[in-house]
């Protein structure tokens, strides 16, 4: 069983540590620093941290125009108030301005499920993968959410990072490379591809397991940047194994399902087969039960596995 | 930073005038626009650009400017006269109004055009983005200043008033807002379409120095911009009273003339009041 940490810890502790190496840095928050750890931050450069309290729209354009004098605002609010609230100030203070802020998504998924559905960003990386230019970042758990924060420091740009907040697997390690645009191929298979990313990678390996028992070979590719999406290695590996299975804690309208599926369709048609929230809202309970009712389950990707293969005819 | 001598009362009479015949042209040569909202706000416009703001067009980038947003991005054309005569571009360059391949889009985009900050057109948004600029100058200890000008009808637009807290919370005195209050919007008169109430009283309860003016006096106007300079520890509003489409006398007051071109002979009855 692998450790559980929380994202949204690595993440303070990462914009604290970048912090103190780069003074461009600056941190923005709409009222819920402690629920993002951008109190970390805040304790310790209070001069470079904005509380712009319960305002979603002029914390995004607060931000455009610090971008706009050369600093790096990192923007904290709840992904689906931050996209959704928003999204007309990110359209065009950030993106076609293009203007270099990092939105910073937290809650994401079902990992503040309880809230219930209002608070569940089940359709934030469809909003932000159709602006032109953005980054979108999906990290499978608290050590990549680390790297991404880093990485997305040293690059000049408007982009989109989701956060979680409940403990979720750490299935990834230091030593992994972490390069925007760069998928991560972890197993590779012979007979179905199963690319996955934030919360649910943990169940594609748990899923590649239960297959490999039953005979059957799968690559466990970890697709962390939904935008730019890194076609060389998702084409590779559909020629390779001729199917391929997405899985995601978001709605495969518009997710990372979707960008796959209009990449392989224009390029290499193969089956194709998507684990995720279909066309709902969520629900209120814990983490762990809605991805049980919503069907993100180690099952669901099995299954999808099978189905897949089969169709490839 | 090249020397830029400040105009006197009567360069800067003329420059309006020059600015208006430039905004009836490049809108009757484009075939659309805002004529309205733009002749409203030239007073405004070519008093900041000529005489209190720091900018420089050899280098539009340079790091020491004062910024400018312009909130009500539909008044480009404005925006766009103030730019061009200060040498941001060429003045012939103005005939490329809302023309495909041209730096002049319909709405301002700083992507494409010399000068231009921030790209609007999304009604609301330029007060947060100029709290940006005032924040960063507090960190950096720069007495760099942001301007935002923004229109009556605008202000039904929250995240104006989601902004006015913010310049005064963070005691932004190097934010300068100043509303176009030319007192229609597109439906109707804005006290009608939804009535903005005692907006000096508004601004002054949100924390704010606010001063009213008669936004088509060249002295006045001058005379706030330096009250708004010496005005420390809130930000200002300079509430510019104007009247939609001044200077052609059809276009005056006219709720119709706020997004319509004139057409050949209506530009030539504009140009000629225009002289």
């Amino acid at each position: 069983m692998n450790e559980t940490i929380a994202p949204r810890e690595t993440y303070g502790q990462a914009l604290l540590k970048l912090g103190s190496k780069n003074p461009d840095i600056v941190v923005l928050d709409g009222d819920c620093s402690k629920a993002t750890q951008t109190s970390l931050f805040a304790g310790e450069f209070p001069a470079r941290f904005f509380n712009i309290g319960i305002a979603e729209s002029d914390l995004v354009g607060t931000a455009a125009g610090l971008a706009l004098a050369g600093k790096i605002p990192f923007v904290n609010a709840y992904a689906n108030f931050l996209t959704g609230n928003a999204w007309d100030q990110i359209r065009i203070s950030v993106s076609y301005a293009n203007k270099n802020v990092k939105l910073i998504g937290h809650n994401s998924g079902a990992s503040a499920g309880q809230e219930g559905p209002t608070h569940l960003p089940l359709e934030d990386i469809s909003l932000m993968r159709s602006l032109p230019g953005m980054t979108v970042i999906e990290p499978a758990d608290a050590i990549e959410v680390a790297k991404a924060v880093r990485a997305l420091a040293g690059h000049v740009g408007q982009a989109y990072l989701r956060v979680g907040r409940m403990p979720t697997p750490v299935v990834t390690s230091e030593e992994d490379p972490f390069v925007i645009g760069k998928a991560n191929v972890y197993r590779r298979g012979t007979e179905a591809s199963i690319l996955a990313n934030g919360v649910m990678l943990s169940k594609a390996f748990a899923a590649a397991d239960l297959l490999e028992n039953e005979g059957i070979s799968v690559d466990v590719i970890n697709v962390h940047t939904v935008k730019p999406l890194d076609a060389e290695c998702i084409l590779e590996a559909a020629g390779r194994t001729g199917c391929i299975v997405t899985a995601e804690e978001h709605s495969v309208i518009g997710g990372l399902g979707s960008a796959v599926a209009e990449l392989l369709v224009q390029n290499r048609p193969v089956p194709v087969r998507m684990v995720g929230v279909k066309d709902r809202f969520g629900l209120s309970g814990k983490m762990n039960e809605l991805h049980e009712a919503l069907g993100l389950t180690t099952e669901a990707i099995v299954s999808a596995v099978k189905s897949a293969i089969a169709a490839k005819g | 930073m090249e020397q830029h001598e400040k105009l006197n009362i009567e360069q800067l009479t003329d420059l309006c005038k020059k600015m208006r015949r430039q905004i009836v042209t490049m809108i009757n040569k484009a075939g659309t626009g805002h004529p309205g909202g733009s002749l409203s706000a030239v007073e405004v416009m070519a008093v900041l650009f000529s005489s209190v703001m720091r900018i420089n067009p050899a280098e539009p980038k340079w790091s020491g400017r004062d910024y400018f947003f312009l909130s009500k991005g539909h008044a480009a054309p404005v925006l766009y006269a103030a730019l061009a005569n200060r040498g941001f571009f060429p003045e012939e360059e103005l005939l490329t109004l809302r023309q495909l391949g041209s730096r002049l889009h319909g709405h301002p985009s700083s992507e494409c055009t010399p000068g231009v900050d921030m790209s609007s057109g999304a009604l609301g948004q330029g007060l947060s983005v100029a709290n940006g600029i005032g924040l960063a100058a507090k960190i950096d200890g720069s007495d760099q200043r942001a301007f935002v000008l923004i229109g009556d009808g605008e202000l039904h637009e929250g995240q104006l008033w989601e902004a006015a807290m913010t310049s005064a919370h963070f005691r932004l005195d190097n934010v300068c807002a100043i509303i176009d209050s030319n007192r229609l919007c597109l439906d109707g008169p804005v006290e009608e379409v939804k009535s903005l109430g005692d907006l000096k009283a508004k601004y002054e309860a949100f924390g704010w120095h606010a001063v009213k003016i008669d936004g088509h006096d060249l002295q006045a106007v001058y005379e706030a911009f330096r009250e708004a300079e010496m005005t420390k520890g809130r930000p200002t509003v300079i509430i510019a009273d104007t009247v939609k489409g001044k200077g052609v006398s059809f276009m005056e007051e006219q709720v119709g003339w706020h997004g319509l071109a004139p057409n050949d002979e209506q530009l030539k009855t504009a140009l000629e009041e225009l002289k």
